[in-house]
């Protein structure tokens, strides 16, 4: 088990180094100058020469990369061109949110994915199958970001039941823990936990649907274990699949927001990317993205880790 | 190279080989027209994809011509049956027609990813060795990525247009394929018909391109079909950002993004174009599964 993580843990380190060139790469190969966003039009060849110097992008590639990777291992992200505050502060302000709407679409999407799959393997090929295949299906093909708007018009524009934007009343940043400001989560969680609604339904059909028909769940019943016994059975050998899958989707909410958080409004990463793709703030594009990817390969590697737990099969092969 | 290999194949071999792999797509085809969902799933995206190619000879009205003093009428307006946009364009005129540039930005990324990905694939798995480590670490890499950040990050990074939005899709999807392609080929590899080949003096590109490219491809072409569904959310996506096609081009998802302000005032129309990209996509994703049921394939 021991030598398992550890192993995991090394293989991580190559991928990490390479996803930082990737998001090096990214923001270099792009076209255009990244200094026209501070740049007054009219600004002086000198002008320019002093600000590309200052933000590092007169000197050769690999040194620009080193350099790079110097300063992000001590934290540093460095600046926002538009704001000129510092981009690790930026994105840290915006990670909070992204992980509280992440949690909360996990929740329904895990729940519900959970007790559809669950009882559509249960009653494989019944109409209870059918229709949960039906919603698993509409959950996976539908474009969340629809979604978001047809429940802002259902709810807040037709019902008024519902805030259609924001984090909380006023534009307040403060977030506290009462229907006040839950009210602002319920429509973009939904959104968002379409998608992995619809996987995990999936996923643990297919899984239950399997066990269910192995021999040994016939040994259990002809032991005479009660059907509750038998759940127990079939929960524990479908965890560490399911357990994988959910850590996946997590990681995707976490990372793919963008869509939700735009229809939204919502102060999260995403929205933080979508203001960095329009206004050409390359260092906070470059550093939202290393940190999303970053949290994903962690979030990957923790799944590992406790699939391993309680599989100990994994560890072994 | 092929002449040569033709006359060193004992020439049975090689028909047998052709006629059964038509008998069995014929097969897959017949499974697959019993299937009533995939019929119709079938028959709707013929006939939205008929449409938007044939879209000019409708008798349909200008999809650019607006006018302020018909905006946003309602569905079942006489003479705009889906009603008119926020510039007063004629919103059926302006679905067909959107249906071009969105089935080709969720359409084709799927199609390089999937000739890209099946050849990266297939030489990995038939490889074997450094050729294979080098390919699949790579594909790590991009799978360190969660599939929608990539897409953002590449267009964003590109600027927005179509053909960046295209590029970075088809650079989404390429590590996906190559995944599948390369497990699939390396389950063939070590079958017998693999070494018959070879010790009939079959070289490697002859044996890829013949014996393995004809035993993997159903499997890929399924995965590919499933993709299609999620390149058209995350295409149409885009361009509901502003990173794919820009105004006036009529576009679902970008007509989606410019008809947020009518939510309001004309809730249905603006919920069209969505509900357009949403049919696309079931469809496609329906019509996977049961391509999927057809050929026997599990997953």
């Amino acid at each position: 088990m021991l030598v398992y993580i550890i192993r995991r843990v090394a293989y991580v380190v190559p991928i990490v180094i390479c996803v930082a060139l990737v998001c090096f790469l990214l923001v270099h190969l792009a076209p255009g100058d990244p200094l026209v966003a501070v740049l007054p039009a009219d600004a002086s060849q000198e002008l320019a020469a002093q600000l590309r110097a200052a933000y590092g992008f007169d000197r050769p590639l690999p040194v620009q990369f080193g350099l790079w990777i110097w300063k992000v291992a001590h934290g540093d992200l460095g600046t926002s061109i538009a704001t000129g505050r510092p981009v690790l502060s930026e994105v840290t302000r915006a990670v909070g949110n992204t992980v509280m709407l992440a949690c909360a679409a996990a929740t329904i999407g895990f729940s519900l994915g959970l007790f559809l799959g669950l009882v559509a393997g249960y009653f494989r090929d019944t109409w209870i199958d059918k229709v949960a295949a039906a919603i698993a299906s509409t959950g996976l093909s539908v474009p969340y970001y629809w979604l978001g708007i047809v429940l802002v018009i259902i709810f807040s524009a037709q019902l008024n039941w519902l805030p259609a934007v924001g984090a909380g009343p006023g534009g307040s940043n403060a977030w506290s823990w009462d229907w006040a400001h839950l009210r602002y989560l319920v429509l973009p969680a939904i959104t968002a936990a379409a998608v992995p609604m619809g996987i995990v339904t999936r996923t643990v059909r297919a899984l239950t649907a399997d066990i269910l028909s192995q021999d040994f769940v016939e040994a259990l019943r002809a032991k005479g274990l009660r059907e509750r016994q038998v759940f127990r059975h079939v929960v524990r050998n479908a965890a560490p699949t399911a357990l994988a899958v959910m850590g996946l989707q997590l990681g995707y909410m976490l990372g793919g927001s963008i869509l939700t958080e735009t229809v939204f409004s919502w102060p999260g990463t995403g929205l933080l990317l979508n203001s960095a793709i329009f206004q050409r703030d390359l260092p906070l594009l470059q550093g939202t993205i290393l940190v999303l990817a970053l949290f994903f390969v962690f979030l990957n590697l923790l799944v590992d880790v406790v699939q391993a737990a309680i599989d100990p099969r994994i560890a072994r092969s | 190279m092929s002449s040569v290999v033709g006359e060193i194949t004992p020439q049975p071999a090689a028909t047998e080989i052709a006629t059964g792999a038509r008998g069995y797509w014929s097969t897959v085809a017949r499974r697959l027209s019993r299937d009533p969902v995939s019929v119709i799933c079938a028959v709707i995206l013929a006939a939205i994809l008929a449409s938007a190619i044939f879209a000019p000879w409708l008798g349909l009205a200008d999809p650019y011509q607006g006018s302020m003093i018909r905006r946003l009428r309602v569905v079942g307006t006489p003479h705009y049956p889906l009603g008119t946009d926020e510039l007063g364009r004629d919103m059926l005129a302006r679905l067909i027609y959107g249906g071009r540039l969105s089935l080709l930005t969720g359409i084709l990324p799927v199609c390089l990813a999937f000739i890209t990905g099946t050849s990266l694939g297939i030489v990995a798995g038939y490889a074997g060795g450094k050729i294979n480590t080098a390919v699949m670490r790579t594909i790590d890499v991009f799978y360190a990525f969660p599939s929608v950040l990539l897409a953002i990050a590449i267009s964003g990074a590109l600027g927005a247009g179509i053909v960046n939005s295209i590029v970075s899709l088809t650079i989404v999807f390429i590590p996906q394929i190559t995944r599948v392609a390369e497990s699939v080929t390396i389950a063939v590899r070590n079958r017998d018909f693999i070494d018959a080949a070879r010790a009939s003096g079959a070289g490697p590109l002859t044996i890829m391109r013949v014996h393995v490219l004809g035993n993997v491809l159903g499997p890929i072409f399924v995965y590919a079909t499933g993709l299609v569904s999620v390149s058209m959310i995350l295409a149409s996506g885009l361009s509901f950002l502003g990173l794919g096609t820009r105004p006036p081009e009529p576009e679902w998802g970008l007509m989606l993004n410019t008809l947020r302000t009518a939510i309001y005032a004309n809730p249905v129309v603006a919920a069209l174009p969505g509900a357009m990209i949403f049919a696309v996509s079931i469809c496609f994703n329906l019509l996977s599964d049961g391509l999927r049921s057809a050929m026997n394939i599990r997953d």
